[in-house]
C-alpha cells in the first residue's frame, strides 16, 4: 500500500525579478525518501520553505500529510518536522533543556516534554550527553539533537534541508544513520542536498531540479542508468603510449572514446563490459604496452547529476 | 510509531492559554540563559559602569553642570542619566538576540511549528524587559554604593524606574524590528553605532544647554533626555533643565515618547515578522 504524503504539483515562486520556483512538481509516498537535488540557487530550499509552511507560494498548489499547505497551515504544522540549513539549538542549553524547550513550544505539558526529552536523547544516542549544553557538542552531535528537536511531535513527514552540510565524514555518517532509522521506522523524510553519495545512499527516489523546473524524477539506480554505458578506463604508464591506447580503446568502443592527456588516460563507452575489458588487455599484451591502471567504471551520479545540468555546481568545486 | 497529538487549542480560551503557554516558554529560556551565563549578564553592565566611573571620577570634577561650580553634584547629575542610558542602550541586545534567532534558523523552526509565532517576537520583548528589571537593581546598587540617593519619596523612585522601564520596553520594539531587518549578527552588532549617539547626544551626561546650539536642540529632543530629565526630577537630583518644551514638561515627554515609539516601532516589528514569509 502506497500513500502520497507530499504532494506539489505546478509550484511557482518569485523573489522581486527572479523565479525561484516555475512550476515545479513534486510527490513523497508515504514511509519513503525523497531528494531534492540540484546546484545552489536551483530552488531547494524554497520549495522546503514552502512545503513547511515558512513561505507563501505564488501559483500551483501543495499538500503535506493530507492537509492543504496554504489554507490548512496550522494542521500542517503539527504533522511535520524541519531541520533547516543551520542547526538551530540553543547553545547555551543542555541537549535536554533544549528537547524540553521546543517540547513545550510544541505544547506537550511538562511532564510529557521532559518523557519525550528522554525518549528522543535514548534514540538518537544523546543520552550520555544529555546534560551538557549544547555548545560543546560536535557538528554530528549537534546535527542529531535538532533532528531529535524536530522529531518531537513523531511527525509523519520530516523535512531536512542540508543535513550534512559543513559535517565531517564521522558527523555524515551519524546523521546518516539517523535519518535512516527515521525512514524505516515509518517517517517520510524530504531531504534536499548538493552531496549525489549522500542522495545515492539515502533516498529512494531523487527529484532533480535545476532553475525552479523539474529535471528528472527517478530512483538512484534509475538515474544512474540514464548515463547509459559502462566505461572502460585505460591509464597509461608513458603518456606516449596514449594514441596507441586510443586504437586499443576504439576497437573495443560501442560509444565516445575520450582521451585525457592529464590523466593521461583514455576512456570508452561499452555494451559488454567484461569482453571489453578482456579483449583490451589482450591487445595490450598482443603490442607490448605498458600500462598503469586499466578497469571498468560505472558512472557515478556526479556524472549523471553534471550531465542533467550541463554545468558544474560551484559549491560542489569548493568543498 | 505513536502520534504524540498537542493539547487541543481550537477554541479561543484554549488557544489564549497556549499562546500564554508559549510566551513562558520562551521567557523560561531567557531565564535558563542568565542561570547558565551569569557572567554575560555582568558582561553587558560592564559598559554602563565603565562609562560612570569615567564620568564621574575622570571627567566629573571638570563638569559643571549645576552652575555651582565643577564637580559639585556630579554623581547625582550623572547617575540618573547612566539609568537612562543603559536602557536607551539596551535595544542593541535585543536586535543582537533576535538576529541570531534568526541567522542560527532558531525563528524558522518556531515558525515551522504549531506554537503561537508571535510567542517569538512577544516573548522577546517580555524577556528582555525583566531583564531590563534586573539590569536597573544592579546599576541602582552600584550608584547606592558611589553615594548616589533617590532624594523623592517612594512613590516618586518607583515612577523613575517604571519611566526607565518604560523606555526601555519601547526600545525593545525598535531592537526586534531592527534585528529582523538587519542580515545577520554581523551587522546586529553594528547597531551600536547608532546607539551610541542616540544615548550620548542628550542630557544623560552633559545638559544640552551646554552644547552648541543646534545639537542641544536634538540632544533636548531626545527621548532619552526626556526620561533622564523627568527622572531627576522624581528622584529629587540636580535638574539642570533648559527652556525646551520637552525639558520643561519632562515627565509627560517620558510618557509620551514611548508610547510613540511603540506605535510605530511595535507595528513595524509584527508586519516584518510576518513578511518573512514573503
Amino acid at each position: 500500500m502506497t500513500t502520497t504524503t507530499v504532494e506539489a504539483a505546478g509550484l511557482g515562486k518569485r523573489f522581486k525579478d527572479t523565479a525561484a520556483l516555475d512550476g515545479f512538481d513534486l510527490v513523497a509516498e508515504s514511509g519513503t525518501v525523497l531528494g531534492l537535488l540540484g546546484p545552489n540557487g536551483a530552488g531547494k530550499t524554497t520549495t522546503v520553505r514552502i512545503l513547511t509552511t515558512l513561505l507563501r507560494f505564488d501559483t500551483g498548489r501543495a499538500a503535506v500529510a493530507g492537509f492543504d499547505v496554504a489554507k490548512d497551515a496550522r494542521q500542517v504544522r503539527r504533522r511535520i518536522g524541519l531541520t533547516g540549513q543551520q542547526t538551530a539549538v540553543d547553545d547555551l542549553l543542555t541537549a535536554r533543556q533544549n528537547l524540553v524547550l521546543f517540547g513545550k513550544l510544541f505544547r506537550l505539558n511538562k511532564t510529557r516534554a521532559r518523557e519525550r526529552a528522554d525518549q528522543l536523547l535514548a534514540q538518537f544516542g544523546l543520552a550520555d550527553a544529555a546534560d551538557r549544553q549544547a555548545k560543546g557538542f560536535s557538528g554530528g552531535m549537534k546535527r542529531r539533537l535538532d533532528l531529535a528537536a524536530s522529531m518531537i511531535l513523531a511527525p509523519q513527514v520530516l523535512f531536512l534541508d542540508e543535513p550534512t552540510t559543513g559535517l565531517d565524514p564521522a558527523g555524515r555518517r551519524e546523521v546518516w544513520d539517523a535519518v535512516s532509522g527515521l525512514a524505516a521506522d515509518g517517517t517520510t523524510v524530504v531531504l534536499t542536498t548538493h552531496y549525489l553519495d549522500e542522495a545515492d545512499r539515502l533516498c529512494d527516489r531523487i527529484a532533480v531540479i535545476d532553475h525552479g523546473r523539474n529535471l528528472v524524477d527517478d530512483t538512484p539506480a534509475g538515474l544512474k542508468r540514464r548515463m547509459g554505458a559502462d566505461r572502460l578506463e585505460i591509464v597509461a604508464a608513458d603518456p606516449v603510449d596514449l594514441p596507441l591506447l586510443e586504437q586499443v580503446a576504439a576497437a573495443v568502443a560501442d560509444g565516445d572514446v575520450a582521451v585525457d592527456e592529464s590523466g593521461p588516460s583514455v576512456s570508452a563507452a561499452v555494451k559488454d563490459p567484461v569482453a571489453a575489458l578482456t579483449a583490451a588487455a589482450t591487445a595490450l599484451q598482443d603490442k607490448r604496452i605498458a600500462v598503469a591502471d586499466i578497469g571498468l567504471r560505472r558512472p557515478t551520479l556526479d556524472e549523471a547529476f553534471l550531465d542533467l545540468i550541463g554545468r558544474p555546481d560551484p559549491k560542489e568545486d569548493a568543498q | 510509531m505513536t502520534a504524540l497529538a498537542p493539547l487541543p487549542d481550537e477554541t479561543l480560551a484554549g488557544r489564549v492559554k497556549w499562546t500564554l503557554h508559549d510566551y513562558r516558554a520562551i521567557v523560561g529560556q531567557e531565564f535558563t540563559h542568565l542561570w547558565r551565563q551569569p557572567a554575560n549578564f555582568l558582561w553587558a553592565l560592564g559598559f554602563p559602569i565603565v562609562m560612570v566611573l569615567l564620568f564621574v571620577y575622570v571627567f566629573g570634577s571638570a563638569m559643571d553642570v549645576t552652575g555651582q561650580g565643577a564637580g559639585v553634584d556630579y554623581v547625582a547629575y550623572a547617575m540618573p542619566g547612566m539609568f537612562a542610558m543603559t536602557m536607551a542602550f539596551g535595544f542593541t541586545n535585543t536586535a543582537w538576540a533576535v538576529a541570531d534567532m534568526k541567522e542560527k534558523g532558531f525563528i524558522d523552526r518556531v515558525r515551522s511549528m504549531p506554537m503561537a509565532s508571535s510567542a517569538v517576537v512577544v516573548g522577546r520583548n517580555l524577556a528582555d524587559t525583566i531583564h531590563a528589571v534586573l539590569d536597573l537593581l544592579v546599576l541602582f546598587l552600584i550608584a547606592l554604593a558611589i553615594g548616589w540617593r533617590s532624594g523623592g519619596t517612594a512613590w516618586e523612585t518607583l515612577g523613575a524606574f517604571a519611566l526607565l522601564i518604560w523606555l526601555r520596553f519601547a526600545l525593545i520594539w525598535v531592537g526586534i524590528w531592527m534585528g529582523l531587518l538587519v542580515k545577520g549578527v554581523e551587522q546586529a552588532g553594528n547597531l551600536f553605532a547608532v546607539a551610541f549617539p542616540f544615548g550620548m547626544v542628550s542630557s544623560v551626561f552633559t545638559p544640552p544647554e551646554l552644547m552648541p546650539g543646534w545639537l542641544g536642540a536634538i540632544a533636548a529632543w531626545n527621548p532619552v533626555s526626556a526620561t533622564a530629565t523627568a527622572i531627576r526630577e522624581l528622584f529629587g537630583n540636580p535638574v539642570a533643565a533648559g527652556a525646551s518644551w520637552p525639558e520643561q514638561h519632562a515627565v509627560l515627554a517620558a510618557v509620551v515618547w514611548p508610547l510613540l515609539i511603540t506605535a510605530v516601532f511595535l507595528p513595524l516589528g509584527v508586519r516584518r515578522f510576518r513578511d518573512l514569509g514573503r
